[in-house]
């Protein structure tokens, strides 16, 4: 029962109308992984976590969370946490950074019920812990992006989750606030929370992560973060991208041959 | 003033309007902010075929309309739930083809309605003790409902998918919602009119939804604007002698410019996006 994955995807396919947004994509994750999602823009990523959360019900293939069918999770749903992408949400909607935070909690509260003081607690403990407790009274319209970020990991956590989904929750962030939130990941981790993170970031994410999966509407690769190496570049930029590594894989440097769109490091010899 | 008030039909009209007023203020948050007007719109041109099929049947024609306005409710959640037509589509179409049935109905009548024109338009003056009672029924019943679900309507308004997924029905809590709208709509037509009443559910969320950024104050200013407008709307249609659906809304509409006026909204955004 322990090694039970706790996400289990098989040939899984999702579709909006007639675009296959995710085909034939298999992946297993254990309890306690901490697993990075990357793959370039439009590859699916969000796609993948909405399977996982129930949101969205794939055409083809079986999907199970905790050993059950997301959509059949009911009580034991309150148990996922999920940092949407930005602007998933109205950011002028008249309501404060606490109130959001205690939103995590609705659900456990159950319908009709007020929240108690445990409730609000936990709100303040998960607002403490990412560093936002001072911003309980502000409205969401008037945090900067990195700070909002934080609110809605807050709103995760609140609910003191045993998953944790986060998509994209660097984004616009910068270097420093990136690296304390991989930190306090990594802290989440030890306390035995299973974590996904859609990132772009990939050298920083690199570096704390136990396993990388790589999708481009397929699964293309899954594994350490070490042995995926190459085949997250072309993951990300196409088969035709070369890898130069220099030590650790957080100095990887991409030259792709060919496509215009991907970013380029020239090497010095090439000028 | 006190002459005025102790005429039975101004008490009557003036008890009703207030509760109408806070009534529609209240759901009015949930369609400005969850974008809902074009469907409140489409809801309230629905109860026009309702009425006109009670008026048809010889039953109370609040009874019809109700039934129409959920029907019509759930049929646009539905089919823009499916995701094969937009919503805005789903409302156009539902929008001018119940109001055609209701076109249709009347032309099957024998002679003219004068009663049917007070529901187009709102004849609070003719409001009967009996539409009083209903009023008070059917407001409370909708403001109750609104009071136990308060966390969790705000939650899917808000955030939808993450309430989703934290086990709050989203999908029924929204059906649920439409059908609040259905019923402040119907309760409503006899004071403002079918064609006017969308304004008084949303002008008054607007106008509060520009002076503060905390949802409960929204909600309460929004009552402040929505009882002023028809109780100050109905004293000033009485005497000036006009229309007192188009009054309240008129009055409503100008308290939402002075608060777009003095919005700190407005003052926060950079000086290159005002206009
Ligand atoms: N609601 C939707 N309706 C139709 N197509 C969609 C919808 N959401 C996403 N798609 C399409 O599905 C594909 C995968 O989208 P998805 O949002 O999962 O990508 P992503 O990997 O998260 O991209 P990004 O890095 O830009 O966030 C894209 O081609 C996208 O255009
Ligand atoms: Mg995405």
């Amino acid at each position: 029962m322990e090694n039970e994955p706790i996400i289990l995807l098989e040939h899984v396919t999702v579709t909006y109308q007639d675009l296959v947004a995710l085909e034939d994509v298999s992946l297993s994750v254990p309890p306690g992984a901490f697993l990075a999602i990357i793959g370039p823009n439009g590859a699916g990523k969000t796609t993948l976590l909405k399977t996982i959360l129930g949101l969205l019900r794939p055409v083809r293939g079986t999907v199970r969370v905790f050993g059950k069918a997301p959509w059949e999770l009911d009580g034991r749903r309150q148990r996922i946490g999920y940092v949407p992408q930005v602007m998933s949400v109205d950011l002028n909607f008249p309501v404060r950074a606490g109130e959001v935070v205690l939103m995590g909690r609705y659900g456990r509260i159950g319908l009709f019920r007020r929240p108690s003081a445990a409730d609000r607690q936990a709100a303040l403990r998960a607002m403490e812990r990412v560093g936002i407790a001072d911003l309980a009274d502000r409205p969401i319209a008037r945090l900067s992006g990195g700070q909002r970020q934080r609110v809605f990991l807050a709103r995760a956590l609140a609910n003191e989750p045993d998953l944790l989904l986060l998509d994209e929750p660097t984004t616009g962030v910068d270097v420093a606030a990136t690296e304390s939130l991989y930190e306090l990941l990594r802290g989440l981790h030890d306390e035995g929370i299973t974590i996904l993170v859609v990132s772009h970031d990939v050298g920083v994410v690199a570096a704390y992560v136990d396993m990388v999966a790589c999708v481009n509407r397929r699964l293309v690769a899954h594994g350490r973060p070490d042995e995926v190496g190459g085949n997250v570049l072309s993951c990300m930029y196409g088969p035709e991208a070369m890898l130069f590594g220099h030590g650790p894989v957080s100095h990887m440097v991409v030259v792709p041959s060919g496509s215009s769109e991907s970013p380029q490091v020239s090497p010095p010899e090439s000028r | 003033m006190l002459e005025l008030l102790s005429y039975t039909f101004m008490q009557r009209a003036l008890i009703a309007g207030a509760l109408i007023g806070a009534l529609c203020a209240v759901i009015g948050v949930y369609v400005v902010l969850k974008g809902l007007s074009f469907i409140g719109a489409g809801i309230a041109h629905a109860s026009f075929g309702g009425v006109a099929l009670g008026f048809l049947l010889g039953v109370n024609p609040v009874l019809t309309a109700v039934v129409f306005c959920l029907l019509t409710a759930w049929g646009i959640g539905l089919v823009s739930r499916k995701g094969q037509i937009k919503e805005d589509t789903a409302v156009g179409i539902f929008f001018a083809s119940t109001m055609a049935l209701g076109i249709l109905l009347i032309g099957l009548m024998r002679g003219y309605n004068v009663d049917l024109f007070g529901y187009l338009f709102g004849s609070i003056l003719a409001v009967t003790p009996q539409d009083v009672w209903v009023t008070i029924g059917l407001g409370a019943a909708v403001l109750g409902v609104v009071g136990l679900l308060f966390k969790e309507l705000l939650f899917i308004t808000f955030d939808p998918e993450m309430a989703e997924v934290t086990g709050v029905p989203a999908g029924k809590l929204y059906f649920l919602l439409l059908s609040l709208i259905a019923v402040t709509v119907v309760v409503s037509i006899k004071v403002v009119g079918i064609i006017l009443v969308s304004a008084l559910i949303v002008t008054p969320a607007a106008a509060a939804y520009q002076l503060t950024e905390d949802f409960r104050r929204m909600m309460a200013l929004s009552v402040v604007f929505g009882v002023g407008s028809t109780v100050g709307g109905l004293l000033l249609s009485y005497w000036l002698n006009t229309a007192s659906g188009a009054t309240i809304v008129l009055l409503a509409t100008l308290a939402f410019f002075v608060a777009a006026m003095c919005s700190p909204r407005r003052r926060r955004r950079p000086a290159l996006q005002r206009v």
